[in-house]
């Protein structure tokens, strides 16, 4: 044998990262996802410019509408997390560090995700 | 560490060229510009989190994302996040179509990079220009 893998983890083909494609691949997935999402968003927030909370509240508060900006901010935090993962892979390199940048950036993510959805929820229930 | 033998040779020698060294291709600054608008966004969806609690929380609420974003510097912030978006967002289809294998021809690259460029920053001030001359508000 001239390699070290084994031919299982050969076969397996995920690499050191043991997640082969995985990474790659959900960031594109969200990324097709998002182009749709953010041109509506897009004319969701110039549409609502200039208008009151009564109008917000009534657009957001429709069935399609709130399910729409809740993928829109699922898919976006979902990209986000990963987009600033590679961010810090690229440029620190201590593995403490490295830890708890990426526990800080999960966290940050799902409360922020949270609170988004926790209001589009309130914003449906008034 | 003065007997280490590869320590005066490794002084001497030259470095590989490095980041300052380069004069900066337009490609490069729309690879950088990609991450740091990321960045920027990923600053964003806290404020689009703020704002939506802000709408839930009625009238007060409302006035009270108005009474931030309604100031010059909140006003920059809103243009900045304009801008980003549509920058990622054309930038990340390109990043769509490399992963499909077109694009990659130096010229194509270097032309598609200036039209990014130039095409965010006038979507950015369209999209602000009709806010501002009161094309938007339409959902009412």
């Amino acid at each position: 044998m001239s390699t070290a893998q084994t031919p299982l983890h050969k076969v397996q083909g995920m690499g050191s990262a043991h997640s082969g494609t995985q990474h790659f691949w959900h960031e594109r997935v969200t990324a097709v996802a998002l182009i749709p999402l953010s041109l509506w968003f897009a004319y969701v927030v110039l549409g609502l410019v200039g208008t009151s909370e009564v109008t917000a509240l009534q657009f957001l508060a429709h069935p399609w509408n709130a399910i729409l900006m809740g993928a829109f901010v699922c898919f976006s935090l979902w990209h986000t997390y990963l987009g600033l993962q590679v961010v810090v892979d690229d440029y620190v390199h201590t593995a403490g560090m490295k830890i708890f940048l990426l526990l800080v950036i999960r966290f940050s993510v799902i409360a922020t995700g949270a609170t988004c959805l926790f209001a589009i929820v309130r914003i449906a229930a008034l | 560490m003065a007997d280490n033998p590869q320590r005066p040779l490794a002084s001497t020698r030259p470095l590989s060229p490095h980041m300052t060294i380069y004069r900066w291709p337009v490609t490069m600054m729309t690879s950088i510009t990609h991450r740091f608008t990321g960045v920027g966004l990923a600053l964003g969806a806290v404020i689009l989190a703020w704002w939506l609690v802000c709408i839930s929380n009625g009238p007060e609420g409302w006035q009270k994302f108005h009474a931030v974003s309604d100031t010059p510097i909140g006003l920059l912030v809103l243009f900045g996040l304009t801008w980003s978006l549509i920058y990622h967002f054309l930038s990340g289809i390109r990043h769509l179509a490399w992963d499909l294998g077109y694009g990659f021809d130096k010229r194509v690259a270097e032309r598609n990079s200036v039209i990014i460029f130039a095409l965010s920053i006038v979507a950015a001030l369209a999209v602000f220009a009709a806010a501002w001359t009161g094309q938007g508000g339409y959902l009412k």
